[in-house]
């Protein structure tokens, strides 16, 4: 579980996260929501720490992260495991020394042991015979899973996922989207993913969080979502015609159950 | 100016705290020295030889007076190559080729969130990425400029032979002569310092890039601009305090 308290964040004149609280919970997929510059991505950086908030703080699990000692930061960053928005591949090694990295430089394991639980990795995301490819062969989906098995290699006991459905055609994301879930359940792990997807919401979002011009507006289940009375939120949701679509039709057939029932 | 010193020094101390293992740092340093020195021998033995050459010529040209001795063209070829053109121009031809490539290869790390990448997973970036790319070419300079200074008298051999300004016998006379093993060392501690300063430079230029390919390019330019007029820089202090 993933705790945050109050964090702020300013960027000069510009504040970008203005007083932010909530839980995250284990075993979930936790979605942050909210329109391009609302600060998510910013949020997400300060929980695991590559921007230090301006107050606030981060606990992982009870153990307090922000402005603690660098041991106890370094501990728990070596359970994390992120995907970012460009995957964030090395460019220089290929798929199997991309995963095979952190497993190399955080643990003692010898070099089969690394190679076997590559290939677990590779196999889980779907990738078994990519080994020796350059993250310059592989398409934008591929990178997404690549980014997953080199999280996921060395047992992360949270995964932070930066809208890894962007750039990718809507099939490809919502198998993307798919994985992180399976990948959630299966491993028990606290996962949070930043999008502004609706249908990521709609797949997997177990618990969201929506900010808005820095603040949370609105936090609840994707069953809640539809019937939330945020306008900021339902302004959001609704921008997509379909979704629209969605709603007048629910709408439509509430209304005509009402009349059947007199 | 003093802002952005105390931003260089700080990232400099970066660089030594939470450290990788030895292995690790010993490996990468070794990538990172094939990188930089084998990429720039043909490079560096293409100015020097024809550095040399042209100073043999030119000198000759400039020295027509009976009185003096024709050895002499290679005795001033030798000092200004050893003291002067082997470490300087080597270094600076080093500031474009390395420099840049530094810069710009870290600068892409930085946008495209491998830095982030590495920090994420508890590894101190700067002490990973860039304390091998200094070490290597505190190593790796020096002998690119032995190498420039054998290429550069060898130039001039061949062009003051060939053009007829001098005979053999003449020139090797000449670059015996009076021949001072300080200068050797004056030119290999120039060389480490100039290493210092390209790899550090460049190496703090590309880190701090923020935006995009632009901006990539952008710091790549400032690298090897920055990089430069501190050699020159440097090369002054050098010669104040060592000569």
């Amino acid at each position: 579980m993933i705790e945050i308290h109050n964090i702020h964040k300013t960027f000069g004149d510009k504040k970008v996260l203005d007083g932010i609280s909530g839980v995250f919970e284990t075993g979930k997929t936790n979605l942050l929501l909210g329109a391009s510059g609302t600060g998510k991505s910013v949020l997400l950086k300060c929980i695991v720490g590559l921007i230090k908030p301006d107050i606030g703080s981060v606990t992982f699990d009870g153990t307090y992260f922000t402005n603690n000692k660098l041991d106890i930061r370094q501990e728990i960053r070596r359970k994390i495991g992120m995907l970012f928005q460009g995957s964030a591949l090395f460019d220089s090694m290929t798929v199997e020394q991309n995963i095979e990295f952190p497993l190399k430089m955080l643990s003692d394991m010898p070099k089969d042991e690394r190679l076997d639980r590559v290939n677990t990795c590779l196999k889980r995301v779907g990738l078994e015979n990519a080994n020796k490819k350059m993250p310059s062969e592989l398409s934008g989906g591929m990178k997404k899973r690549v980014g997953i098995a080199r999280a996921i290699a060395p047992n992360c006991t949270y995964l932070f996922c930066d809208e890894p459905n962007s750039g990718l055609d809507p099939l490809t994301a919502i198998k993307i989207d798919e994985l992180i879930k399976e990948i959630t359940e299966e491993y028990g792990i606290t996962t949070i993913v930043v999008t502004h997807d609706m249908n990521s919401v709609i797949e997997i979002g177990d618990k969201i969080m929506f900010l808005y011009e820095g603040k949370k507006l609105w936090e609840g289940t994707r069953d809640d979502i539809m019937d939330s009375n945020v306008d900021e939120l339902n302004d959001f949701i609704f921008a997509n015609r379909l979704m629209r679509d969605a709603k007048k039709v629910e709408e439509e057939e509430e209304e005509e159950e009402r009349r059947r029932q007199g | 100016m003093l802002q952005y010193l105390g931003k260089y020094l700080l990232f400099m101390s970066s660089l030594f705290s939470r450290s990788e293992s030895p292995r690790i740092l010993f490996n990468r340093t070794i990538d990172e020295a094939i990188l930089i020195g084998i990429n720039s021998i043909f490079i560096v033995a293409i100015v020097s030889t024809f550095i040399g050459a042209v100073t043999c010529v030119q000198i000759a040209y400039n020295l027509d007076n009976a009185f003096i001795p024709r050895s002499t063209i290679g005795f001033m070829v030798r000092e200004m190559t050893i003291l002067e053109l082997a470490p300087t121009i080597t270094s600076i031809v080093l500031a474009g080729k390395v420099g840049s490539s530094i810069a710009g290869g870290l600068g892409t790390m930085q946008i495209t969130e491998q830095v982030d990448a590495l920090e994420v997973m508890g590894i101190n970036s700067a002490s990973y990425l860039v304390l091998p790319k200094i070490i290597a070419a505190l190593l790796v300079f020096p002998m690119l400029v032995i190498i420039s200074m054998f290429l550069s008298i060898a130039g001039g051999y061949v062009a003051g032979t060939l053009s007829g300004a001098l005979s053999a016998q003449e020139y090797i006379t000449g670059v015996r002569d009076d021949f001072i093993g300080y200068n050797i060392l004056f030119a290999l501690i120039k060389s480490v310092v100039f290493a210092y300063l390209i790899s550090s430079i460049s190496s703090f230029r590309g880190y701090y890039t923020k935006g995009g390919a632009l901006e990539v390019g952008a710091a790549s330019t400032a690298a090897v601009t920055n990089s430069v007029i501190a050699v020159l820089i440097a090369d002054y202090v050098c010669a104040e305090l060592l000569l």
